[in-house]
């Protein structure tokens, strides 16, 4: 019987295929049921749709719940998952102790997420896995990017007197500015939570596309820090203006907050993003950080991705995992994929 | 295909739940399976046996009895035989032979999970995640109500034996609804699962053996449609609790109407889903994956009439259909399928019939891509758009993944819509206005509202419909009644032939000195002075005295031939007038409790004002011991009612979720009461005043003993600013009248406490629209004992309870 659902399932993703080759034809970034999207450049601040999103906490809750339950992946497919969450993530240090040499090694393991024995054991050499980005504070960006010369792999800065986001404005546009210089190619920044607790979407919008032209080429992650605006309404509100804006990503949490990326958090932001595509044409990146430390938390996040989004969303270009030890998880769930037998953190390299 | 294609496909992959356990299970049974008769497993006296198949392939799980009039007997004499043992047990016995069920429940959980998906072809993390741990809240709920019944519920007992007939759609966890709450009350059980479910119920068998159930208090008798018809009919079977479809549960109806069975009936749906322009959209675009696509829609309160506001109606529809493409449909053991197989060959097609005729009827239909296995019995997700009330996809329960959707333009014209059909299961509203979604939850005609939120079931909230959808409650102390009655009752005699009242409380009235009558007044009668003013007793609709359309009278004689005097010979178009009277009383059935309670109390008072002369007119049927008896306690009945207007509150249930579940006490609508012989007045008013207190309104025949009590009462009514229409007296032929009461499809309940052939035709003629029938089931009632006529136990009749669930978070 499962042979006739994996065929209905193979014949979508060549239809998905066959989108995205349309989509790259016509210098579009990705699909969303079939309609090629393009980069997002922002659009005027409509301030109806922002009034007129809805969040119901419980429906929200309950769809995130359910969803963990109805779906999963096992076997080859979990092994498939698991490196494609690799892909996704941000690798990130931004502890108060970080030091050069400490970022030195961070870099080292953003080139070789998983142990070469591993790889060919899993005979996935052709798919040259690597993080999507490494993510640092401003003072480690260059040593960043030297440490990662060559692999391909961004370094992202935090930005914006990260993480409260309280230092002045000019300061916070400055420091993106010096980060950018320093060779970062996307940068982090933090919202005003005041303006979104004041309902202050005008001043909003303004901060976030001051930050967005200081970026200049960079792409822009906006931190909503949804551990700290609380509401999941108050999430979508600020994603929305977010992506009017012109946010390439939004995204969860700084990592600092009482509460880090949750699903429901996620979901509220997802759906923000559905509809964003659907009005405007225009893709935008989803980033949950925080708290994401095991595994099965990576495949969670990556089916509500498959979910609401669809197969773009699960590729490093719109979905980012911001992460500091879910890759040990996830190397010791591979290892337990091609040995069967139940890996143990020291076994494998750390960052 | 390698890590490496999967790597960039990103496909789920099958996710299969391993069927070993099931199967050993299957194995150890032989895959043949006999009825669990009195604590052990019993050849079908027949010798014949049916095949139980997997829906998703096809293929034969095992072999199971068909059961006979003969089994059903020696189940039902097993039952009958544990009964006197197993109620005489405390409470706390009872309650640890529950709470030993639950606790097997949880133990043998997967394997229960996996043995209902194989033989109903619901996915597996449904039958994991919902049906099996609500059985095992069900009966850990029940253990507390077994622990708690003697301090809660001090003058009710149990009803005795009682026969249960369930459907396929939930198998275990409608055997749950039905054996829980029986057991817990002292009942013992004869039940019958439904033909093409049968395994889970039969593994719940070897459950009760492994808890040490005492031989005879569960019986499972297996078998098709004739096994259940041969339990309905038994004629030691006290009581016949029934959940499937609305024709069958018609067909019960009838076939018990000679009987006094207790019935109660979770019938057919056809539950709105309703969706305002201000609700979160996505989530009630995911409420209807819970409503409509959950068990492959074949639940009896699955939203299946979508209801659009107008200015949304398109994204809404672009919504759905995009979520519905990514519903997965295939084997129901594969952990990550949304929606399985459907259970039966049968059950396919007629969901496929249905869906035919409503595109022939002008409905667009659209379904997802997606590939159907090519065996078993599988349907796709479905919509049905451009849907009109008339279409028979949005009047007919179609039991199946289909979704109607049609579009309305306020909210008055939602509840319009919502409200018209037959049924009233459940129903779903979703608004972020919490002012519009009471509002419009308040209006609904459904057992069950849930507000921004489809399909949440817990044992502390009372389940069951309203109109067609059935009577009776499952779960909560609602659901509980259900297999209680008073013990009084139990005990109470059969009513005699004549009218003669033998109330011991009646002659310690009259000593107690009441009151007497004083002689003030000329006595009028016919043989004294001049002749008096000729009196005609009219009818009393809509609040105005009426002639009867037939244009002739009736005598009214005292027990002893004379001719007291005449009134009017109601027929069958003076209960339709009436009936559309009480149908416009709003200004009654809208009134607060409070301005309820004020009219009651001005009707006491009136009543007492004029004591003397209706106690002098009364006597000369009842005499004037009774007649003062009568209006004495009559009095304080109406004092009693009026003191309950605004006293008999719902209650809020604790479900396990952040909610509040609210259990209202609705009045169930227009009440048709045909009032006892035996005590004209009092009779009259210890069931119309309980009716109209909770905001029925009412049309009443008055006994045929004494009708000419009407023009009092009607007096009584119109100087006590009782609203016209909230109460209506049609005299006449008692027969008759009931009949035409019984039979019409828009009263909503028949009360009938007459004689036990009264009570039959009631129940016989009511099966219609399925109205709620109350009767005294042909046994004496105390009137003049204020301890059973009047109380909690009337007022529980004179409603309905919905149950409204409002999630809550910010």
């Amino acid at each position: 019987m499962p042979v006739h659902q994996n065929q209905a399932d193979q014949d979508k993703a060549v239809a998905h295929k066959d989108d995205l080759a349309r989509a790259h034809a016509a210098g579009s970034i990705a699909t969303l049921t079939g309609r090629p999207l393009q980069a997002n450049t922002g659009i005027p601040l409509d301030l109806n749709w922002v009034k007129d999103v809805r969040a119901n906490t419980s429906a929200v809750e309950r769809r995130a719940q359910t969803q963990v339950a109805r779906r999963t992946v096992k076997k080859e497919w979990q092994a498939a998952w698991l490196l494609r969450a690799i892909t996704c993530i941000d690798l990130t240090t931004l502890s108060g102790d970080d030091t050069d040499e400490r970022v030195r090694r961070l870099c080292a393991k953003a080139r070789q997420p998983i142990q070469q024995e591993l790889v060919r054991q899993l005979k996935i050499e052709e798919l040259d896995v690597k993080v999507a980005a490494v993510c640092v504070y401003h003072l480690f960006v260059e040593t960043a990017v030297r440490a990662l010369e060559g692999s391909g792999i961004p370094v992202a800065a935090v930005s914006t007197g990260f993480p409260a986001g309280l230092s002045p404005l000019a300061e916070r546009v400055a420091e993106i500015r010096r980060s950018v210089e320093a060779g970062a190619q996307e940068i982090d920044v933090v919202i005003t939570r005041a303006h979104v607790f004041g309902g202050a979407w005008q001043a909003l919008y303004d901060e976030i596309s001051v930050f967005k032209q200081a970026c200049g080429p960079a792409h822009i992650k906006v931190i909503l820090a949804s551990g700290d605006l609380l509401t999941l309404r108050n999430v979508a509100r600020a994603s929305v203006v977010a992506m009017m804006a012109g946010a390439d990503f939004i995204k969860t949490s700084t990592g600092k907050e009482p509460t880090n990326a949750t699903l429901p958090v996620g979901l509220v932001m997802v759906r923000a993003i559905r509809e964003y595509a659907q009005q405007t044409g225009m893709a935008v990146g989803f980033k949950a950080a925080g708290g994401i430390r095991t595994a099965k938390q990576s495949l969670d996040w990556l089916a509500m991705m498959k979910e609401e989004l669809g197969l773009p969303w699960m590729q490093a270009p719109l979905f980012r995992l911001g992460a500091s030890g879910l890759l040990g998880d996830i190397e010791r769930q591979l290892e337990h994929h091609a040995t069967g037998r139940y890996s143990a953190d020291y076994r494998h390299p750390i960052a | 295909m390698s890590i490496a294609e999967k790597f960039l496909t990103m496909e789920y992959g099958p996710a299969p739940e391993d069927p070993k356990e099931a199967n050993s299970w299957l194995e150890r049974h032989n895959r043949r399976f006999d009825h669990f008769i009195n604590g052990t497993w019993q050849a079908p006296a027949a010798g014949a046996y049916f095949e139980t198949l997997d829906p998703s392939n096809g293929e034969k799980l095992a072999s199971v009895a068909q059961g006979t009039a003969a089994d059903i007997d020696a189940a039902v004499h097993a039952a009958r035989a544990a009964y006197p043992k197993w109620r005489a047990l405390t409470p706390h016995i009872r309650a640890r032979y529950l709470y030993a069920l639950a606790r097997l429940v949880q133990k043998h959980s997967r394997l229960l999970a996996v043995l209902e998906t194989m033989d109903n072809g619901k996915p597996i993390r449904e039958s994991r995640d919902i049906d099996i741990p609500l059985v095992a809240r069900h009966f850990y709920y029940h253990a507390g109500w077994a622990q708690l019944l003697d301090q809660e519920f001090p003058d009710y007992e149990s009803c005795g034996v009682v026969g249960q007939i369930i459907p396929w759609n939930f198998p275990l966890l409608m055997a749950a609804w039905k054996i829980a709450p029986a057991l817990a009350t002292g009942n013992t059980v004869v039940l019958k699962p439904a033909e093409f479910t049968s395994l889970t119920a039969l593994a719940l068998a070897e459950l009760c053996q492994e808890a040490g159930l005492p031989a005879g208090v569960a019986n499972i008798v297996t078998g098709d449609g004739s096994t259940g018809e041969a339990l309905v009919k038994h004629p030691d079977v006290d009581k016949i609790a029934f959940t499937g479809s609305t024709e069958v549960g018609r067909a019960i109806r009838s076939a018990n109407a000679a009987s006094d069975k207790r019935l109660s009936l979770e019938l057919g749906g056809k539950s709105p889903f309703i969706i305002f322009e201000d609700a979160d959209l996505d989530s009630a675009v995911e409420g209807l994956v819970d409503g409509i696509w959950f068990n492959q829609g074949q639940v009896c309160c699955a939203g299946s009439r979508l209801l659009m506001q107008e200015s949304i109606a398109e994204p809404l529809i672009g919504k759905i259909r995009e979520r519905m493409s990514t519903l997965r449909i295939g084997p129901p053991l594969d952990k990550a399928i949304d929606i399985g197989a459907i259970v039966a060959r049968a059950q396919l097609d007629r969901i496929q019939r249905m869906v035919g005729q409503g595109i022939a009827e002008g409905a667009t239909c659209w379904q997802p891509h997606v590939t159907l296995p090519a065996r078993g019995f599988y349907y796709p997700p479905t919509l049905l758009s451009n849907v009109h009330p008339t279409s028979i996809v949005a009047q007919q329960e179609i039991f199946g993944p289909v979704l109607a959707a049609m579009t309305f333009r306020t909210p008055q014209e939602a509840v319009e819509l919502a409200n018209n059909t037959v049924y009233g299961l459940a129903a779903c509203v979703w608004s972020e206005n919490i002012n519009v979604s009471l509002h419009v939850a308040a209006q609904l005609k459904a057992g069950v509202v849930w507000v921004n939120c489809t399909n949440l079931f817990d044992a502390s909230c009372g389940f069951g419909g309203y109109r067609e959808s059935g009577y009776g409650r499952e779960g909560g102390r609602e659901g509980l009644l259900e297999y209680l009655t008073p013990a009084w009752f139990k005990k109470a005699p059969k009513l005699s032939a004549t009218s003669e009242v033998k109330s011991p409380l009646l002659a310690d009235a009259a000593r107690s000195g009441a009151p007497q009558v004083s002689h003030d007044s000329e006595d009028l009668g016919e043989n004294s002075g001049p002749p008096a003013i000729d009196r005609t007793v009219k009818l009393y609709i809509g609040g105005k005295q009426a002639r009867p359309d037939s244009g002739y009278s009736m005598d009214v004689r005292s027990p002893d031939g004379h001719l007291l005097g005449e009134v009017s010979l109601g027929n069958r178009k003076d209960i339709r007038n009436a009936v559309e009277a009480a149908r416009k009383a709003s200004t009654w059935t809208k009134a607060t409790a409070h301005n309820r309670a004020q009219v009651l109390y001005y009707c006491a008072e009136n009543l007492s004002q004029r004591r003397d002369e209706i106690v002098h007119t009364l006597s000369r049927a009842v005499g004037e011991r009774q007649a003062a008896t009568e209006l004495d306690l009559g009095i304080q009945r109406i004092f009693s009612y009026a003191a309950w207007a605004d006293k008999f509150d719902g209650a809020v249930h604790n479900p396990p979720f952040r909610n509040i579940a609210i259990a209202m006490n609705e009045p169930i609508g227009t009440v048709g009461i045909i009032c006892p012989t035996e005590a004209p007045l009092l009779g009259f008013l210890s069931l119309v005043m309980p009716a109209l207190a909770v905001g029925n309104s009412v049309i009443a025949v008055p006994s045929e003993t004494y009708p000419l009590i009407t023009s009092d009462l009607y007096q009584l009514f119109d100087t006590s600013d009782m609203p016209g229409g909230a109460i209506n007296i049609v005299t006449g032929y008692v027969s008759q009248l009931l009949k035409t009461l019984a039979e019409h499809d828009d009263v909503n309940a028949i009360w009938c406490f007459t004689d036990a052939a009264s009570a039959s035709a009631a129940k016989a003629m009511s099966v219609g629209n399925l109205k709620q029938v109350w009767t005294n089931e042909g046994r004496a009632i105390d009137w003049f004992d204020p301890k059973v006529a009047e109380g909690r136990w009337f007022l529980q009749h004179a409603t309905q309870v919905k149950n409204i669930w409002v999630p809550y978070g910010e």
